[in-house]
């Protein structure tokens, strides 16, 4: 039975790590680039969820879309203004920016909402399901977390398989330059990667709070990093490895803490991380992609 | 560019004036500073102890006689931001400080404080690495040893339980030195400790924590570590439908305080503490009832040692026969020999002293009932 339980408790920590790197990986598969402000759009998407429950009064779904739309357009701005100029630039240049990035948005939040830490209220409110006589319980927010992980999975598989905007997606992370040529808007495409990979943080956002209710500036980092792992563990870049690695990870972690030790937990994660990399170098479901000379 | 010169001539006039007419004020009136964390992640305790602290210099200047002129500083429960703190208030001439409030800085500032002999009296800050090998320095609240044996001892006593567990943070000073304590005064209790499990500052997933105590069938949980992760832990047993009391310690304090914490995950939470606002005293009475009109909310427990801190270096000023006038070490030396013989009672206790800076008076058990601590 604790077996069980401990298997609950790490796809539920496993399926928030999921749903970050979904984003993550959205925006490296297509821009090809390390979006490290990605876990701090995720802690201001929980800012601005928790000011318009707490200071608004306004209902749990409310402030999702708030915070959906705040974070569509930071993640814009933040594009725009940091990431577009640097589009032909080295990409240690871009991945250095988006660290300054990260720092920027935290320090941001402290600055708006102070270093005291929030508690946050979950925006799912509904009865948890108990087993065997409720020796077994899957809490709500877990069961909403991995259902949401699922949808935004499949959402994402169809939209860049099927639509128009989709394709042009493909084609931009495939060749920039010949994407051009063949009469794909580069910068809208990849505007509307981080305008989709920004909604999903803000999804994340909640879900993150919802699970692990206290809110700080420095919330978004930790399970950023995470997420990271996570992507690069499924394959970066692959949308489905991205839930799988996720949800591995998760599984790993709470095993890790319980059977072995609680303070090496986070250790046996990385460590795992690296064995996988030297034996699957594009990880889990990552393709294998030639380089021609 | 002349007028440039002329501009900052002028200013730096203006700014000279300005330090000599703060100077001027400052002529007759005893000079304590005070260093605790008012921004950062420790701010809650921060802030209440400055407040109490105000509350304490208000009502003495009031008395008229000595005056007290206060000095906060912002230390961010930083270490080394801590020191800049004390080298400013040195700069400033300060007498007396009261603080570090939380234990990693003041063990830090502590340690220069006894090198320049300027003596020290913490609120809050309750390792014994503050005061050891220290003679200038002295706490109010109980040191963490004490802490862990008398919460042991507590749940001993009262039957609160048979099987207890503890989650700390063993990557924090404080919450490993009351654990281990309290480990030590558990052999000699009547309840066993069934689960002992830790985790780290960034954990966030108390998961594992809470189901091993779940799962080792303990009834009560015992918790030597500050709200933060608290509040995630009662989260979490709330989550797994895991009805056990849960017994904090003074970091527990402040939880109620949380901006959008539920009052009700905390219903029936005990803390060892040395104050209750509820209590009925005068004393308490008096200061519960200025501090709400002051800043509209209920003392912690940081706010109110931080008053008596006030007052006993106060009352300690007054015994020595010291005053204003006495240079900052005159009056440490007279502090180390008065504190140790003289007797204080204030809103947290009846405190004597001991010649290494301990301090001995009789915590109080508070329950969280309706989102607020009722006396046990």
């Amino acid at each position: 039975m604790s077996f069980l339980s401990n298997l609950i408790n790490g796809i539920s920590l496993g399926s928030v790590y999921a749903i970050i790197a979904l984003g993550y990986t959205m925006v490296y598969g297509i821009a090809k680039m390390l979006n490290f402000a990605h876990g701090d759009v995720i802690m201001i998407g929980a800012y601005i969820s928790f000011c318009v429950t707490q200071y608004m009064g306004l209902p749990a779904w409310v402030s999702v879309l708030a915070a959906m739309l705040v974070c569509t357009l930071l993640g814009i701005t933040i594009e725009s203004l940091a990431y577009k100029p640097l589009r032909n630039a080295p990409s240690l240049a871009v991945l250095i920016t988006a660290i300054g990035m990260s720092y920027f948005l935290q320090n941001v939040a402290l600055l708006i909402w102070g270093s005291n830490p929030k508690s946050f209220t979950s925006v799912i409110d509904a009865d948890p399901i108990r087993l065997f006589d409720g020796q077994l319980i899957i809490s709500d927010v877990a069961l909403v977390t991995v259902a949401a992980c699922i949808l935004i999975m499949i959402g994402l598989t169809w939209f860049t398989g099927k639509t128009k905007m989709g394709r042009a997606m493909r084609a931009v992370s495939e060749d920039k330059g010949a994407a051009q040529l063949m009469g794909v808007n580069v910068n809208l495409t990849i505007s509307v990667t981080f305008a989709i990979g920004s909604a999903l943080a803000a999804i994340a956002g909640v879900l993150l709070c919802s699970a692990y209710p206290t809110l700080m500036p420095t919330t978004g980092s930790m399970p950023g990093i995470k997420a990271f792992t996570a992507a690069v563990f499924g394959g970066i870049g692959s949308i489905p490895g991205a839930l799988l690695g996720g949800i591995l990870l998760g599984i790993i972690e709470i095993f890790g803490k319980t059977y072995i030790s609680t303070e090496l937990g986070d250790a046996i994660v990385f460590a795992i991380l690296i064995l996988l990399l030297l034996v699957k170098p594009t990880g889990l479901l990552g393709k294998k992609v030639r380089e021609k000379v | 560019m002349k007028k440039m010169k002329v501009l900052v001539s002028f200013v730096l006039v203006i700014a000279m004036a300005l330090t000599m007419v703060s100077a001027a004020v400052a002529e007759g009136a005893l000079k304590i500073g005070f260093i605790g964390p008012l921004t950062g992640a420790a701010a809650v305790y921060g802030i209440s102890a400055k407040q109490g602290s105000e509350i304490a210099v208000e009502e003495i200047n009031a008395l008229g006689g000595m005056q007290i002129e206060f000095n906060a500083q912002d230390d961010e429960h930083d270490a080394e931001k801590s020191v800049n703190a004390y080298n400013n208030l040195m700069d400033w001439g300060v007498q007396l400080i009261d603080g570090c409030v939380t234990t990693t800085p003041c063990v830090a500032v502590s340690a220069e404080a006894f090198n320049d002999r300027v003596f020290m009296l913490t609120p809050s800050a309750s390792s014994t690495a503050v005061i050891a090998d220290k003679d200038n320095v002295y706490q109010v609240c109980f040191t963490d040893p004490a802490q862990g044996a008398a919460s042991a001892q507590y749940i001993g006593e009262h039957a609160l339980a048979t099987k207890v567990g503890v989650i700390y943070n063993n990557a924090d000073a404080y919450s490993t030195g009351i654990y281990q304590t309290f480990m030590t005064e558990a052999a000699n209790q009547p309840f066993e400790v069934v689960i002992e499990t830790t985790f780290t500052d960034d954990t966030t997933d108390f998961s594992v924590q809470v189901s091993a105590a779940k799962d080792a069938g303990a009834e009560l949980i015992f918790l030597p570590i500050y709200y933060t992760p608290a509040s995630m832990i009662l989260k979490q047993a709330e989550s797994m439908e895991y009805n056990c009391t849960f017994f904090g310690v003074d970091g527990m304090d402040g939880i109620l305080t949380m901006e959008g914490f539920d009052p009700a995950l905390a219903e029936g939470v005990m803390l060892l503490t040395p104050f209750s606002a509820d209590a009925t005293d005068d004393k308490t009475v008096s200061f519960v009832t200025k501090y709400q009109e002051k800043y509209g909310e209920v003392p912690t427990q940081f706010a109110a040692d931080s008053y008596d801190a006030v007052y006993a270096l106060y009352q300690a000023m007054q015994t020595s026969g010291m005053t204003e006038a006495n240079t900052t070490e005159e009056i440490c030396e007279a502090m180390v020999a008065t504190f140790p013989t003289m007797t204080y009672e204030g809103i947290t206790g009846t405190m004597q002293w001991a010649a290494d800076g301990t301090v001995s008076k009789t915590p109080k058990a508070v329950k969280i009932v309706d989102g607020v601590y009722v006396g046990q």
